[in-house]
């Protein structure tokens, strides 16, 4: 009995992947060359001439070897290919620009003080963002046990009340995830901080976040909670149990960690949001843990006003502040997608 | 086909009449159900005695599955379905105005096509959970637990793991919790539908001694596309068919006489396997 | 079967635990329109003032002024919002017209390229991408991405110049709308990017192996079953990321040089948005002027609820004619 290998005679073979390299090679070549004779010039001409190159070299390569259709084939799935390489580009550089230039920002100091004794155009030994931090935790705690049931109640109702008007709340669902930040702002304002409290503060601009904040949680527990088997309800049903106790006693519990995912997108979601902090928090230079009085800093606040200050210890400052800001948001991301993707058992 | 089927249905010895459970049995008179416009069943009448196993057969789409939902009012909760007739429990109408439709779903017991414990809950609370979520008080949980475990045939396999999740049990295993779920609410009547048909035969084979076991304390109604299967666990048996209209239920006797004997050409054709 | 009786009306009413937690819920449910019913009603109320005062020169006219007296009140003062009205359009045009392919490709890619593991780790990426807050993207831009696109700009300027749109008045090209329009289709990528991955993956499985059996190349079945099957749900994409794009206050703000002067000219470094005028001049604002920005914002907000209603309708068209 002769022993079978297995093959996979689809697998590109050394010589396809030795054209495959050529062809890289030489577009990236070509596209040097280029830029060295013409007055094109940067780092976007070698990308840009690169990918015209690249993608015309493949299409040609695929012309020789099977004919026409198969050089639109191939030509068309190099730029596809590159065109997703532009998307990621600007990640890349956002991600490399804010860890380069935000490290000289950050030391210790930084995370113990706030900025009330000094300006962010102050050597970057003095001060920091304590105040900043603290800030944008308590609007985010705020806005969460505000938005958190809210959100929550919203997808209910979608699937599992499932009244007469769920069609138009997921609608408006829809609508309020497209409401601008700054008309989030300016609502609030003209409903709450003109007519009652008549002064900047913290719950101020929670109450912006948390509008900001519930369409983004009621849509994906939606999501969630449309994935629960209908098994599960209609089992707690012919249990005896009312459709209350089987909610917060099977379906609730089934879907937490999907819920918990959704939350989390929620926070990083408003965790940067700088616009009706401008209007509302008032943006205090000092640490203040009680939302309902005095202004309220927050990193948003403090970057947009270190940015502002305009001289390089404050753009190093905003610098900083956005390292922190985003490295709160990968975590938080990081977390949601750690949960999501656990499997429910 | 028609004789190793008799065989298989005159081999399971008929329960004596004496052998009754408790209350006088579950009734349907004249149920008809719609979905939206759709007239899915139209007037069946059953009479299910107390203490017997009534298997519903038929070819898909005949409405035995629907029929078994209209028993407990799961039928209800698919948008735009509608129902005439009665279902009488110990000779109440369950659909009467003012019914607690909870309570009816107490004493008229569910368990599924697929197995479906719960996810977040271990075995032992997956068990006990029909006593939560209906607020039933029990004085001594533990035995309930046992018991309830034991008679659906899976307390051995369990008794050592009763804080794991519902999840890592086999298939079958995960069925006969879901039948434990169930009991142990004690409800006097047990639907059952296709309960079968997501496991493998040995499974089955366990599944279908637990409900002869049951059967002793309680009515149970299975639907079943397993001709032999009906024929191994049921006393009496129904036939449902649809011919394009509405499904109803052509035959309805003795499970031997449904097997050796139908009255009806179109269940003859149905158990000998002609079509279906 | 002669006689078929009519249903029975169920009469039995739920537990009051049910009832009350139906209430409840459907309370919670309505927070929604409970809050954009109030957001329209507030804005109104503020802004209607100056509504009644200006009229249709609110969006027809392009000046900003108010004078008051010593005592504080206003003398004179017109509010036209007609220049930032054409720069939220041509910023957020822009932004749609180059982020729609990339989007687009992208999520071809996505689907019907990517290795699994590419696949997976891309998508996280992107969606990462999404969450970035609007501050960074504007700072980044105005510090980073600037300098490159003014090289674009004028490359565009020098050999397209005679396209009207890319014609400049004077040799100023930075804070341009187009500047704006290129990180604003940053951001709006990975929005167009998820939605048009799921209307391409929704794509019937049965089609696409029925347009390789025929020999298709990949090119051929996407062209044949992928794109006419997910065209609208890519065009609702789009007009959700415009609405996003629309509504962007501080990258704009970051970016932009904002003048009071209608600009059709992309390259040309003059614009501004309705958002970024309401940061510009809400810190010094008299309460009058306070109200002209509230009806600013009322503009805004209807603008932003029409686009994404019409994206909400072509996305949910397609998703019935897919099947």
């Amino acid at each position: 009995m002769t022993t079978v290998a297995p093959r996979k005679p689809w697998a590109a073979t050394p010589a396809d992947r030795l054209r495959d390299l050529a062809i890289f090679l030489l577009s990236a070549v070509l596209s040097y060359l280029v830029v060295a004779v013409t007055p094109a010039k940067g780092k976007l001409a070698y990308v840009g001439l690169f990918f015209i190159f690249y993608s015309v070299a493949s299409g040609i390569a695929g012309w020789i070897k099977f004919g026409r259709r198969s050089a639109a084939d191939l030509f068309i799935k190099t730029l596809i290919g590159l065109m997703a390489f532009v998307t990621v580009l600007p990640i890349l550089s956002i991600l490399t620009t804010v860890i380069a230039k935000g490290y000289r920002g950050i030391n210790l100091n930084i995370f113990k003080t706030d900025m009330s004794l000094n300006a962010p155009t102050d050597p970057l030994n003095v001060g920091g963002l304590l105040h900043a931090i603290t800030g944008t935790v308590i609007l985010v705690s705020v806005a969460l046990v505000l938005s958190v049931p809210l959100g929550i109640l919203t997808a209910l109702y979608i699937t599992e009340v499932k009244g007469r008007f769920t069609k138009p709340i997921k609608f408006l669902v829809q609508a309020m995830s497209g409401v601008p930040s700054i008309v989030a702002g300016l609502f609030i304002l003209s409903a709450v901080l003109y007519p009652i409290t008549k002064a900047y503060s913290g719950f101020m601009a929670s109450l912006a976040l948390t509008i900001l904040m519930i369409p983004t949680i009621a849509r994906t527990s939606e999501e969630v909670l449309k994935l629960i088997p209908n098994d599960l309800r209609e089992a707690g049903v012919a249990l005896g149990g009312t459709q209350w106790r089987t909610v917060a006693m099977i379906v609730l519990p089934a879907a937490r960690s999907g819920l918990m995912t959704a939350v989390i997108l929620g926070i990083a979601r408003i965790a940067g949001e700088t616009a009706p902090l401008l209007l509302l928090s008032g943006g205090g230079d000092k640490v203040n843990p009680n939302p309902f009085h005095d202004p309220m800093g927050s990193l948003p606040y403090y970057i947009w006003k270190s940015f502002n200050a305009g001289s390089p210890e404050a753009i190093t400052r905003a610098w900083a502040g956005l390292l922190v800001l985003i490295t709160i948001v990968l975590i938080l991301f990081t977390a949601a997608r750690l949960l999501s993707t656990r499997k429910v058992k | 086909m028609t004789s190793s089927l008799s065989e298989v249905a005159n081999a399971h010895v008929t329960k004596a009449p004496s052998i009754r459970a408790a209350g006088t049995g579950l009734e349907a008179r004249g149920v008809h159900a719609w979905f939206t416009k759709h007239h899915a069943l139209a007037d069946v009448s059953l009479d299910f005695a107390p203490g017997t196993v009534t298997a519903l057969i038929g070819p898909s789409g005949c409405g035995k599955s629907t029929f078994i939902r209209t028993l407990n009012r799961m039928h209800e909760f698919i948008p735009g379905a509608a129902m005439a007739g009665e279902v009488l429990l110990d000779g109440k109408d369950v659909y009467a105005p003012g019914v607690d439709v909870t309570k009816i779903r107490l004493q008229i017991g569910m368990v599924f096509q697929k197995p479906n414990p719960f996810p977040s809950m271990t075995i032992g609370e997956n068990v006990l959970s029909g006593l939560k979520l209906a607020q039933v008080k029990v004085d001594n949980k533990d035995d309930l637990l046992e018991e309830c475990l034991e008679r659906a045939g899976l307390w051995k396999e369990v008794k050592d793991r009763l804080g794991a999740h519902g999840g890592s049990l086999s298939g079958g295993q995960q069925q006969r919790l879901c039948i434990a779920r169930a009991l142990a609410v004690r409800p006097q009547v047990l639907l059952m539908d296709e309960p079968c048909s997501a496991l493998d035969p040995g499974s089955t084979l366990r599944i279908e001694e637990t409900i002869r076991h049951l059967s002793d304390t309680m009515t149970i109604v299975i639907v079943t596309h397993n001709m032999q299967q009906a024929a191994r666990v049921s006393d009496s048996t129904a036939f449902f068919l649809s011919d394009g209209g509405p499904g109803q239920m052509i035959e309805f006797a003795p499970t031997s006489e449904i097997f050796s004997r139908p009255k009806d050409k179109r269940t003859e054709d149905y158990v000998t396997g002609r079509f279906g | 079967m002669s006689t078929v009786p009519a249903p029975r009306e169920l009469t039995t009413r739920p537990r009051l635990s049910d009832r009350v937690f139906r209430r409840v819920v459907t309370a919670g449910g309505l927070s929604s329109l409970v809050i954009l019913g109030l957001i329209t009603v507030f804005l109104a109320y503020r802004g209607v003032e100056v509504l009644r005062q200006e009229g249709f020169n609110f969006i027809t006219k392009s000046n900003w002024s108010i004078t008051t007296d010593d005592a504080g009140n206003v003398v004179e003062s017109h509010f036209g919002l007609a220049a930032m009205l054409v720069g939220t359009i041509l910023c957020s045009a822009v932004a749609v017209v180059i982020a729609l392919p990339i989007s687009v490709a992208t999520a071809l890619y996505l689907n019907f390229y990517a290795p699994p593991w590419l696949k997976k780790f891309l998508i996280a990426v992107i969606d990462m991408m999404a969450a970035f807050p609007s501050i960074l993207f504007g700072i980044w831009g105005f510090l980073v991405l600037m300098p490159s696109i003014e090289y674009w700009a004028k490359l565009l300027n020098r050999y397209l110049g005679f396209v009207p749109v890319f014609h400049v008045d004077a040799y100023v090209f930075t804070r341009s709308p187009f500047v704006a329009g290129v990180i604003l289709a940053i951001m709006i990528i990975p929005i167009i990017t998820s939605v048009s991955r799921e209307v391409f993956s929704q794509a019937p499985l049965d089609r696409i192996q029925a347009a390789y059996a025929l020999g298709a190349t990949r090119w051929g079945m996407i062209k044949a079953v992928v794109i006419p099957h997910g065209r609208s749900g890519v065009i609702g994409g789009a007009m959700l990321g415009l609405g996003r794009a629309m509504g962007e206050t501080v990258a704009v703000f970051t970016v932009l040089n904002i003048v009071f002067q209608v600009n059709w000219h992309v390259l040309f470094g003059v614009g501004g948005n309705v958002a970024s005028l309401i940061i510009l001049k809400f810190g010094e604002a008299s309460p009058y002027e306070i109200k002209a920005l509230m009806a600013a914002g009322l503009v805004l907000f209807v603008l932003t609820l029409l686009v994404n209603a019409i994206a909400d309708l072509i996305v949910k068209t397609t998703g019935k004619s897919g099947k």
